[in-house]
C-alpha cells in the first residue's frame, strides 16, 4: 500500500480483492441521530496512517455539501462524519461517504460494531476513578503529613474530618470497579483479588470514621485511598493494554461478507443483508466476490480461492453443479448459486461452532494474579481474624484487637501484587507492539510462557499463501506478452506472473478467461494462450513435479514457461531452528495435499506433520497433543484454522489472516518473518520471570511488615511508608523488562510500508 | 490556627480546578488522537474546520 498519494487507486484496486461497500440502510441504521436532521457516523479506516491521510479524508468528506463536520482520529483509525440528511433522501446516498473515502485515498472504510463503542466507555470511567482518587489520595496525604508531624488534638481532628470527606466520595466513585468485581466473584462462589481489597478499604474507612467520631489518634484515611489509587493504575493499565490491541485487530478489514446481491425469479437484482439470504434463493457472484453462505453452481463456471477454507494453496475449477462454501472467493468467472444455506448454518458459522465448543481449556486457565489471590487471601483474612482473636483474648481490649487486624489487613492488602501484573504485562505488550506483535490480554502472555510445543498451519502461516515465480524460460518479448495476459486475471498464479514483471507490456484487445484452464487472446499474429500445459498445448501432460507450472503458448507452440511456488515466509526456516534450539518441538498441520505438506515440512526442517485435515481434524490433532500433557502454541490463519487456535493453549496469526482467526488468536503479528514467533515466546517467557519476582518481593516485603503490623506497631505512617515502598519498587523491577527487552531485540528486515503506524506507537506509562 | 479556615479550602479548591480540568479534557476528546496531533500540527490550511 504505497500511502495515500493519487493515482495508486488503481494498483490498490487490483490488490485489495474488492470488498462490499457497506449498504445504505446499514450506514443509516449505524448512524446516531443528532436532532435537526444531522446525523453521525463512525467509520472505521484501518489504512490511515499519516497526515496526508488526515487531509485526504477530510477534505474528499468536506468536499460533499451536506457534510458539516468530518474529523479523522488517527490513533483509532477512524473517521467521525456529521452530515445533514436531506429532505429528499435522494440527495444523499450516505455510501458515498464510503466511496469519498475510497477514491481520495483508496482505503476501505468499515462500520464499528457495538461492541467496539463499550471498551471505550470502561476505559474513560477507569481513567476518570483515577483522577478522582489520585486528586483525593494527594490531599488526603498532605493533611496526614501534619497530623503525623504532630498537629493539635483538635487540628487533629479537624483533618480527619476533612480526610473523610474527601475520601467518602472517592471511595463510592474510584472502589466501584473492585466492589462489583468482588460481589460477582463471591456470588460464583470463588474469591479473588478483589476480596481482600474491597474488604480493606471498606474496613479501614469504617474503622477510620469511627476513631475520628471519637477523637482518636490514628484514622487510616490516607492508606485506603491511596490503596485504592495504586490498585486503579493497575486495573487501568490493565484495561487499555487489552483495549488497544482489541481496537488494532478489529479495525483491520472484515472478510466475511456482509450482503448478497439475489436475483429474483423475475431477473431483478437486489443487495440483501446476508442474514436474509434463505435457503432457495438465487445469488450472483461477480469474479473476487467472496461467496457469502453454502451453495450450489447454477451456471457460470470459475476458479475458487479456498486457502482460507481448506488451506489448500491452488485454486479450484467450479462449474455448475458443484457445491461451494462461504466465505471460498470466486477468482475468474462470475457465478449464479443456489443457496442451500443460510448464513447461519452455512460453513463459516459451523466454524463459529467449533470454536466455541473448543473454547473449553483456555476458559479454565486461571490468570497468575487470581491464582495467587486463591491462596493470599484465605491467608490473609485468617491471618487478621486470628490476630482480632489473640489481642482480644489475652490483651482483653477488643476494640484495640479490631484496630490490630485491620492494620494487618491494610498492610497485607496485595497493593504491590495488584499493581506487579499489569505494569509488567503492559511494558510486554509495549516491547511486543513495536516489534509488530499484539497481545489480546495479559493472560495469553502468562500462558505463551507455559508452552513446550509449536503448531504450524502452512498456507498462509509458513508460506505466505500466494505464489512466487521460481524459474522463467523464453524471451524478454514472451514474458512481456506473457505478463500483459496476467494483468488481466485475478488467478493467483496470474498474478505472480504479473507481479514478478518489471517494464512496459504489449496492450492487448480482448482475453478471455477460460475457468479451471487459463486466458487465451486472439493477434494478429495468432493464439495464444497462458495456462496450464494441457491447456496451452493441447494433448500435452504436465511434466513438471512440484510447484506450479503455466506455459504461455502461440498456436499451440510452447514459447515461454514459468514455474510458481507458494514461498516460505522469510526467515522461516531460521525461526523454526530457534524454536527447535530452545526445546520446543515443532509440528506442522495442514489441510493441503501430503505431497506439498510433506516437502514444505522437509525444507523448513520439521519433522512431524500431518497433511489433508478438516477444521474438525485440527482441533482433535490439537486435543490429542494436550491430552498428553502438552502445552500447544497453535500458529494459524485459515478460517479452517479458527477452531484449532481457540482449542490450544494459546495462538497466534498473521495480520493476513481471516478474520474470525484474528479474532480467535491471541497474538497478531504484522510483519512478514516468522521470527515474531520465538520473539514473543522469549518476551513473555521474561515477562512471567519477572512476575514472579514481583510476587516474590511482594511476599518478602509481607514478611516483614506482616509481623510488624501483628505485633501492634503499624501506625497509619508506617502502612503508608510500606505500601508506597513496595508498590515503587516492584513497578521499577517491572521497567527492567523494557531494558532487557531493548538488548534482545530481534533485527527486523526493512520496516514493512503496510504496517500501520500504531503498532510503533508507545503504550503510555499512565 | 485560624489561617487553616481559609487555608485548607484554597488548597482543595486549587486541587479541585487541576481534577476539573482533566476531567473536562477528558471529556473534550484532548486524549483521543495523540498520534493525529502530532501529525495536524504540520498542516499549512488556514480555514478552522467546522
Amino acid at each position: 500500500m504505497s500511502c495515500c498519494a493519487p493515482g495508486t487507486e488503481g494498483s490498490l484496486d487490483m490488490a485489495g480483492a474488492t470488498l462490499a461497500l457497506p449498504s445504505a440502510e446499514e450506514l443509516m441504521l449505524a448512524s446516531r441521530d443528532l436532532g435537526d436532521g444531522l446525523y453521525q457516523l463512525d467509520l472505521s479506516v484501518p489504512g490511515v496512517h499519516c497526515g496526508t491521510c488526515i487531509s485526504a479524508v477530510e477534505q474528499a468528506l468536506m468536499a460533499l455539501s451536506p457534510v458539516s463536520k468530518a474529523r479523522v482520529n488517527l490513533s483509532t483509525r477512524r473517521v467521525s462524519i456529521v452530515w445533514q440528511v436531506p429532505q429528499d433522501e435522494t440527495a444523499m446516498d450516505p455510501v458515498d461517504l464510503v466511496r469519498a473515502i475510497k477514491r481520495a485515498t483508496g482505503y476501505d472504510a468499515h462500520l464499528l460494531s457495538a461492541a467496539e463503542e463499550a471498551g471505550d466507555v470502561m476505559k474513560a470511567q477507569l481513567i476518570r476513578g483515577v483522577a478522582v482518587t489520585g486528586f483525593a489520595a494527594a490531599n488526603i496525604m498532605l493533611l496526614s503529613v501534619s497530623v503525623w508531624s504532630g498537629a493539635e488534638a483538635s487540628t487533629r481532628d479537624l483533618f480527619h474530618w476533612i480526610s473523610a470527606m474527601i475520601a467518602a466520595p472517592a471511595l463510592v466513585y474510584g472502589g466501584r470497579f473492585f466492589y462489583r468485581s468482588a460481589y460477582a466473584a463471591l456470588k460464583r462462589g470463588h474469591t479473588n483479588m478483589d476480596v481482600p481489597i474491597a474488604l480493606a478499604i471498606t474496613l479501614s474507612y469504617a474503622v477510620s470514621l469511627w476513631e475520628t467520631l471519637h477523637h482518636g489518634e490514628h484514622a487510616w484515611f490516607d492508606a485506603t485511598v491511596s490503596l485504592l489509587f495504586f490498585l486503579l493504575i493497575g486495573r487501568t493499565l490493565d484495561h487499555i493494554m487489552r483495549d488497544r490491541a482489541r481496537s488494532a485487530i478489529t479495525g483491520l478489514a472484515r472478510i466475511s461478507p456482509r450482503g448478497a446481491m439475489v436475483v429474483a425469479a423475475d431477473g431483478s437484482r437486489e443487495y440483501r443483508p446476508v442474514e436474509e439470504v434463505m435457503p432457495g434463493d438465487h445469488i450472483a457472484i461477480a469474479a473476487g466476490d467472496r461467496v457469502p453462505v453454502d451453495g450450489l453452481v447454477i451456471e457460470g463456471e470459475s476458479d475458487l480461492d479456498l486457502s482460507i477454507v481448506s488451506g489448500e494453496s491452488a485454486p479450484v475449477a467450479v462449474g455448475p453443479g458443484a457445491a461451494v462454501q462461504a466465505g471460498t472467493v470466486s477468482l475468474t468467472g462470475s457465478l449464479l448459486l443456489q443457496a442451500t444455506a443460510t448464513a447461519r448454518q452455512s460453513f463459516l458459522s459451523e466454524i463459529i461452532a467449533l470454536m466455541e465448543a473448543a473454547e473449553g481449556g483456555r476458559a479454565q486457565y486461571r490468570r497468575i494474579a487470581d491464582r495467587a489471590a486463591q491462596i493470599y487471601s484465605p491467608a490473609v483474612h485468617l491471618l487478621a481474624f486470628l490476630t482480632f482473636l489473640g489481642w482480644g483474648l489475652f490483651g482483653g481490649d477488643w476494640k484495640q484487637a479490631m484496630l490490630i487486624a485491620i492494620a494487618v489487613l491494610i498492610i497485607t492488602c496485595p497493593c504491590a501484587l495488584g499493581l506487579a501484573v499489569p505494569v509488567v504485562q503492559v511494558v510486554a505488550a509495549g516491547r511486543l507492539f513495536q516489534n509488530g506483535v499484539m497481545v489480546k490480554d495479559g493472560s495469553a502472555m502468562e500462558r505463551l510462557a507455559e508452552i513446550d510445543t509449536v503448531v504450524f498451519d502452512k498456507t498462509g502461516t509458513l508460506t505466505l499463501g500466494r505464489p512466487q515465480l521460481i524459474d522463467t524460460v523464453g524471451t524478454p518479448t514472451n514474458i512481456a506478452m506473457a505478463a500483459a495476459m496476467a494483468s488481466r486475471s485475478r488467478h493467483p498464479l496470474s498474478q505472480a506472473i504479473y507481479n514478478a514483471f518489471a517494464g512496459p507490456v504489449p496492450i492487448l484487445g480482448t482475453v478471455t478467461e477460460l475457468a479451471g484452464e487459463g486466458l487465451s487472446c486472439d493477434r494478429p499474429e495468432g493464439r495464444y494462450r497462458l495456462g496450464s500445459r494441457a491447456f496451452a498445448c493441447s494433448g500435452t501432460v504436465s511434466t513438471s513435479d512440484g510447484g506450479s507450472e503455466v506455459v504461455l503458448s502461440l498456436d499451440g507452440l510452447e514459447i515461454a514457461r514459468f514455474l510458481a511456488e507458494d514461498r516460505p515466509r522469510p526467515d522461516a526456516e531460521a525461526a523454526i531452528a530457534t524454536l527447535q534450539q530452545g526445546g520446543f518441538e515443532t509440528q506442522v498441520l495442514s489441510g493441503d495435499r501430503r505431497p506439498v505438506v510433506a516437502a514444505m515440512a522437509a525444507r523448513l526442517g520439521i519433522d512431524a506433520f500431518e497433511a489433508e485435515l478438516s477444521p474438525g481434524g485440527k482441533t482433535q490433532a490439537i486435543a490429542a497433543l494436550q491430552g498428553d500433557g502438552r502445552r500447544v502454541l497453535m500458529v494459524g490463519d485459515g478460517i479452517n484454522d479458527a477452531p484449532a487456535l481457540s482449542a490450544a493453549h494459546v495462538s497466534m496469526a498473521p495480520a493476513t489472516a481471516a478474520d474470525i482467526g484474528r479474532q480467535a488468536a491471541d497474538f497478531v503479528f504484522m510483519h512478514d518473518t516468522l521470527e515474531a514467533v520465538p520473539m514473543a515466546i522469549r518476551i513473555s517467557a521474561k515477562a512471567g520471570r519477572l512476575i514472579r519476582e514481583n510476587f516474590a518481593l511482594a511476599i518478602g516485603y509481607n514478611i516483614i511488615a506482616v509481623p510488624i503490623a501483628i505485633a501492634g506497631y503499624a501506625t497509619p505512617l508506617i502502612a503508608a511508608i510500606a505500601m508506597s515502598t513496595s508498590s515503587l519498587i516492584v513497578v521499577a523491577n517491572s521497567l527492567r523488562l523494557n531494558h532487557a527487552a531493548r538488548q534482545a531485540k530481534v533485527s527486523l528486515p526493512e520496516p514493512d510500508r503496510r504496517r500501520p503506524a500504531a503498532l510503533t506507537a508507545k503504550v503510555s506509562p499512565a | 490556627m485560624n489561617m487553616l479556615i481559609y487555608l485548607i479550602p484554597v488548597a482543595l479548591l486549587l486541587g479541585g480546578l487541576g481534577l476539573g480540568a482533566f476531567l473536562w479534557s477528558l471529556r473534550n476528546g484532548q486524549y483521543d488522537d495523540l498520534d493525529g496531533a502530532a501529525w495536524r500540527v504540520l498542516e499549512d490550511e488556514d480555514q478552522p474546520r467546522g
